[in-house]
């Protein structure tokens, strides 16, 4: 598994699983629509935090289910999913809200709102928090300008390029500062310099400590970089480190 | 881009325009750049977007449906402010027929076989002049009585071989009730042939019709807020249905249920403030109309009947309030059951997954 923060291997915890408890743990989970056959089964596997890998498998293979588990906008229909140390089977709806805020995810649609600038896009998840717009309007615009669309913030998506808009939903998913960025191929609708210019992009994200799982089935991307691989394949996930 | 200045070339006067209304709303003007190279050779329209600091609302502000759902409140709470209006001036009418009413009796002394019918009116008058809150006792002489029947029998009769009974006018003087069993009891003694009629069977009908009128009136009041009610529910789950994609942006952003409801009410509570409001101005409007007119004098046999039920046809205070508070009540059920029913919606899309 790579890790691409910078550490210090002095300051290393002597127990690095206790003192970093892993972001995500699916244990024995399975999902099935209905009465219908399980899709996802025997699920297990877990994100440490800092770490970053590849979500991969055929189209159709429960690549975006298996997010949606993790966001817990699908529930599975057996086995336990732990976000952030906790057993989420009995959370309620606002408890969920809390952990979703620890998450960033990124579309391959990009999924941002076409009646709002990019500012307020990205300001978004700032927004549902609460918060006021004086306490965020400086970190919006420094993340905007960050990924180079400090000129763009005040228009629509639908007048943005298709790199623009990923890197504005980037940008979205990245301002409540995770600790877990998810990318459902985020670089499906890229060309191949700008596909290589994004997972730039999340590698830095990494190595200032963010967790990060990209789902692709670009195989080129993925050797770019020596990451851990998760592979789905006929509803059964299998970990290549 | 070039903010808060009015776009290249604009006369004076329109300058002079775009700095009142930037003034006036707080609002800044955009004009974009082409974006794209697909953009090329058209300039935008300017933009009028919010000053940074008033952020857009999270769900669309326009849609066809929010127009319709509109114009459904706005002809609900015309509908219910005109009922409103309605039951006062019926209401108002009937309290009016009632003090009039109850501010009258009559005595009535029919001909009897070897009775004076002269020296028993006089006795009759006599009896009910020495009552103390009797200020005024009016006979009334043959031919008056023998007019009051012309509407069922016709003019140009011959009445005089017909015992037609005589009446006896009594206006009661603001105070303490007449001793009516006193007088009854005195009237039997000396004019056995005299009746004393308190006009209570007429005025138990009034009350009963001005009850019955009011009832209805609440009646469809309620089945106004109801229909409102339904209506804004199924434009909520519609507006739900439509914005799926805003609201699964938004769960996965980590808005809770109630930052969700939130959006909605607040989006249906404007609604609902612009249609009660369109509403109950019409309803006003209406009966502001309605006043003038009949104020002018009415013309015409329906307007004259319109006017003899209701009498001047003038909402009192109380009745353009009502008409007020009928609009308000119509926004906020539309805010509250916007509400509950995106959280009734959200729990069942949570229940499904």
């Amino acid at each position: 598994m790579a890790n691409f923060a910078e550490r210090d291997e002095g300051n290393l915890p002597l127990w690095p699983e206790l003192a970093e408890p892993d972001l995500v743990r699916f244990e024995n989970v399975g999902l099935r629509y209905g009465i219908g056959p399980e899709i996802l089964r025997d699920i297990d596997f877990s994100i440490p935090a800092q770490s970053f890998q590849f979500l991969t498998g055929p189209s159709g293979s429960g690549k975006t289910t298996l997010m949606k588990l993790v966001m817990q906008t699908l529930k599975p229909t057996r086995g336990r999913v732990t976000l952030f140390g906790e057993n989420v089977s009995q959370h309620s709806q606002a408890e969920l809200a809390r952990l979703r805020r620890k998450i960033g995810i990124v579309f391959q649609d990009f999924r941002l709102l076409d009646h709002l600038t990019t500012y307020e896009n990205v300001a978004l998840p700032l927004l549902v928090q609460g918060r006021e717009e004086a306490s965020y309007r400086a970190e919006v615009i420094e993340l905007l300008r960050w990924v180079g669309l400090g000129d763009r913030m005040h228009v629509p998506p639908v007048i943005l390029s298709g790199g623009e808009k990923q890197r504005a939903a980037i940008a979205r998913a990245l301002i409540g500062q995770p600790a877990l960025l998810l990318a459902d191929e985020p670089t499906g609708n890229v060309d191949p310099g700008l596909a290589r210019r994004l997972l730039r992009l999340f590698i830095e994200l990494n190595k200032s400590g963010t967790a990060v799982v990209i789902a692709t089935h670009d195989l080129a991307l993925m050797d770019m970089i020596d990451a851990r691989r998760l592979v789905l394949a006929e509803g059964q996930l299998h970990v290549y480190e | 881009m070039s903010m808060n200045e009015p776009p290249a070339g604009a006369p004076g006067l329109f300058g002079a325009w775009f700095a009142a209304l930037r003034a006036w709303s707080g609002l800044r003007f955009v004009q974009l750049q082409p974006a794209a190279e697909a953009m090329k050779g058209f300039l935008l329209k300017p933009l009028l977007i919010p000053r940074d600091r008033v952020l857009a609302p999270v769900l669309p502000a326009k849609s066809r449906s929010g127009a319709a759902l509109m114009l459904v409140i706005a002809i609900m709470t015309f509908l219910a402010g005109l009922t409103a209006g309605a039951v006062h001036l019926v209401a108002d009418a009937s309290r009016d027929w009632s003090r009039a009413i109850a501010r009258e009796m009559t005595i009535q002394v029919r001909p009897a076989p070897g009775r004076n019918l002269e020296a028993d009116v006089a006795s009759a008058a006599d009896l009910a002049r020495r009552q103390r809150v009797i200020e005024e006792v009016r006979v009334m002489d043959r031919r008056e009585g023998e007019k009051l029947l012309e509407p069922w029998l016709g003019t140009g009769l011959d009445l005089g071989d017909l015992p037609v009974p005589r009446l006896i006018v009594l206006r009661l003087a603001n105070g303490p009730a007449p001793d009516l069993a006193g007088l009854r009891k005195a009237l039997a003694e000396r004019v056995p042939n005299a009746i004393l009629d308190d006009h209570k069977l007429w005025l138990s009908r009034l009350k009963a019709m001005a009850d019955t009128l009011v009832g209805i009136g609440l009646l469809i009041l309620t089945l106004v807020l109801v229909a409102t009610a339904l209506a804004v529910a199924f434009a909520t789950r519609g507006a739900m249905a439509g914005t799926a994609q805003i609201i699964d942006v938004l769960y996965l952003v980590g808005a809770e249920d109630s930052y969700i409801a939130r959006q909605f009410q607040g989006h249906f509570l404007r609604l609902g403030l612009k249609g009660g409001a369109a509403g109950a101005l019409a309803a006003s409007a209406f009966f502001l109309l309605a006043g003038l007119i009949f104020g002018r004098g009415a013309r015409g046999t329906a307007l004259e009947q319109v006017e003899a039920l209701f009498g001047r046809f003038t909402l009192p205070f109380w009745g353009y309030l009502s008409v007020l508070v009928i609009g308000v009540l119509v926004a906020v059920v539309t805010g509250v059951v916007s509400r509950v029913t995106v959280y009734r919606t959200l729990r069942g899309m949570e229940q499904a997954q």
